[in-house]
């Protein structure tokens, strides 16, 4: 007994370090964000909320905030889309070729993230690679604007944000007893029937990890989104640069921090929720 | 075994497979369009280059032409070596705190500790910039440094606690009781088993650090220039090509980094959980 209470003290006390520098320098800063975001002036002096009632009131901030979780939900369904099968050819390879696979998907998030977007400039630029491709091939006589489209920057996203969604996938999919599926095929199951009955309901756990991890990331993407998107296409992260580095609006920029901050956060809670709901529905 | 649905049976394979060869092809075509991009002889981004020279690195090598470029560099590569090796400091003491106690207070700590990775970070690098500079602290690298610690944190606290999960708790206990000292049993037992976790963790959170934009974006000035940042300039301005000879430079040492972790810490292992 006293060895355990002893052993308790002693967690909190490692804890302890880490707790102090994260209430100074990571809560406490969040809590200066929601402060500014409640004045009215850019020299902070004057107490009200006249910045959000302008914010809230102006559509094209409601078109910009709509735009940006569109963004972060187009990018999770392309990366489902090309993940999860990679996901599950990785859990049928031999251990070679996973050893091999696993490289490829990781060493595309060790690199910098300016490097991958800059890598997207020269795909697909105007004498970029696809461009050249199908101007050689005669599917068009010119260049297609890719660049400082919509779909362009979620192209570049989803290749960005792909590790993010496969690793979760992957760890989930380890932990699956493999025998399951050959029951299920031994029972005269179709292989679309056993994907979508028994490998998408086991391996929800990282489905909605994966998930979380894409669209709080993509959403947030300020490098990608302004060198892709150039200045056609305005996100929550532009706003808020713009508005603290370039107008020194420091007020309005809070508010559009915020705003990214909680339609962000609360489009993660509710997916977890929901997750966590359906998970119980299929008893998993 | 009934095969009841074999026409179903082809087109799942062939979907799953073709997906998957996308997603390989989408990830890795870039860095390769990149490398071979970086060593073109012209001063356009046409792919595939015409010619091939080393142009572009002799620009980016010669000190006088590149100065910022390497003062970034060289900024970059002191503030990761600070914020990640403060990380592995405080995250591994969290790790271990967290895992030895099983209360509400631990989970929730737990829980503040990783919500940088998923918490907005241009949010965190504006609340950043307006918490110093309305304490009156001039923006330097040692404020990025802090900056950095808090969002790369979580890297190494996720690998140090999957690790301390391995930890056979009879062996400390067993070392306690033939009358070991915490410091001893905690140098010779659980420092080696969880050492690999808290390597693969500490060199996460330096490649993430290196990577970072949001703080750095928010907290770099002229006499700390980041050069995430800096590339950021290039590629806005003008598309300057040393871009691709600094990033070739990058995708060669992060192989090799990967290489060599992968070697020393089985680091794909511990990434994936």
């Amino acid at each position: 007994m006293t060895l355990k209470l002893s052993l308790q003290a002693r967690g909190w006390q490692l804890m302890l370090p880490l707790a102090l520098a994260f209430l100074a320098f990571f809560v406490a800063p969040l809590m200066i964000l929601f402060v500014v975001s409640g004045f009215e002036d850019d020299k902070i002096t004057q107490v009200g909320l006249k910045t959000w009632v302008s914010f809230v009131s102006d559509p094209f901030y409601w078109v910009v905030t709509g735009n940006t979780l569109k963004l972060g939900v187009l990018t999770v369904l392309a990366t489902l889309l090309i993940g999860y099968p990679l996901a599950v050819v990785y859990m049928r390879a031999s251990p070679n070729v996973q050893k091999i696979l696993i490289l490829i998907i990781i060493m595309p998030m060790l690199l910098s993230v300016v490097v991958r977007t800059f890598a997207w400039i020269v795909i697909l630029g105007r004498e970029g690679v696809i461009n050249q491709t199908l101007l050689s091939l005669g599917l068009t006589s010119t260049p297609l604007r890719l660049l400082q489209t919509e779909l362009g920057l979620i192209i570049s996203l989803t290749q960005i944000e792909l590790p993010l969604m496969v690793l979760p996938l992957i760890s989930v999919m380890s932990q699956i007893d493999p025998s399951v599926h050959d029951a299920s095929s031994a029972l005269g199951a179709s292989r679309w029937r056993t994907f979508f009955k028994v490998t998408v309901p086991l391996s929800l756990p990282g489905l909605i990890a994966g998930c979380t991890l894409v669209f709080a990331s993509s959403t947030t993407a300020f490098i990608s989104q302004s060198v892709i998107g150039g200045n056609r296409l305005v996100y929550l992260p532009l706003v808020v640069w713009q508005q603290s580095l370039v107008v020194y609006n420091w007020p309005l920029a809070s508010v559009a921090a915020v705003t990214l901050l909680v339609s962000v956060m609360g489009c993660i809670i509710l997916l977890n929720l929901v997750g966590r709901k359906s998970m119980r529905y299929l008893n998993v | 075994m009934s095969r009841r649905n074999s026409v179903g049976d082809v087109s799942h394979e062939v979907v799953i497979y073709g997906l998957a060869a996308l997603a390989i092809l989408v990830l890795l075509g870039p860095v390769v369009v990149v490398l071979i991009t970086s060593f073109t002889d012209s001063q356009s981004l046409k792919f595939p280059p015409q010619g091939f020279s080393l142009q572009w690195y002799e620009k980016l090598f010669d000190s006088s032409e590149s100065r910022q470029i390497h003062r970034a560099a060289f900024n970059t590569l002191e503030v990761a070596f600070w914020a990640a090796g403060t990380a592995a400091l405080l995250g591994t003491c969290a790790a271990i705190g967290i895992s030895s106690t099983r209360s509400r207070w631990s989970r929730a700590a737990d829980t503040l500790f990783m919500s940088p990775l998923i918490l907005p970070g241009i949010a965190f690098g504006l609340a950043a910039l307006m918490y110093f500079s309305l304490l009156g602290v001039r923006p330097s690298l040692k404020l990025i440094i802090v900056g950095h610690f808090v969002m790369i944190v979580p890297f190494v606290l996720r690998t140090t606690l999957a690790s301390l999960t391995q930890l056979d708790h009879s062996l400390t206990e067993c070392s306690a009781s033939l009358g070991a000292t915490r410091l001893y049993t905690f140098r010779r037992i659980t420092l080696p088993v969880i050492f690999p976790g808290i390597a693969a963790g500490t060199f996460m959170a330096f490649m993430a650090s290196v990577d970072n934009v949001p703080v750095s974006l928010f907290l770099s000035g002229p006499k700390s220039d980041m050069l995430p940042i800096r590339l950021w300039g290039m590629m806005e301005s003008t598309l300057d090509v040393r871009v691709a000879a600094v990033s070739g430079v990058l995708i060669i040492s992060v192989l090799v980094l990967m290489l060599v972790m992968e070697r020393l810490t089985g680091l794909s292992q511990r990434i994936k959980g």
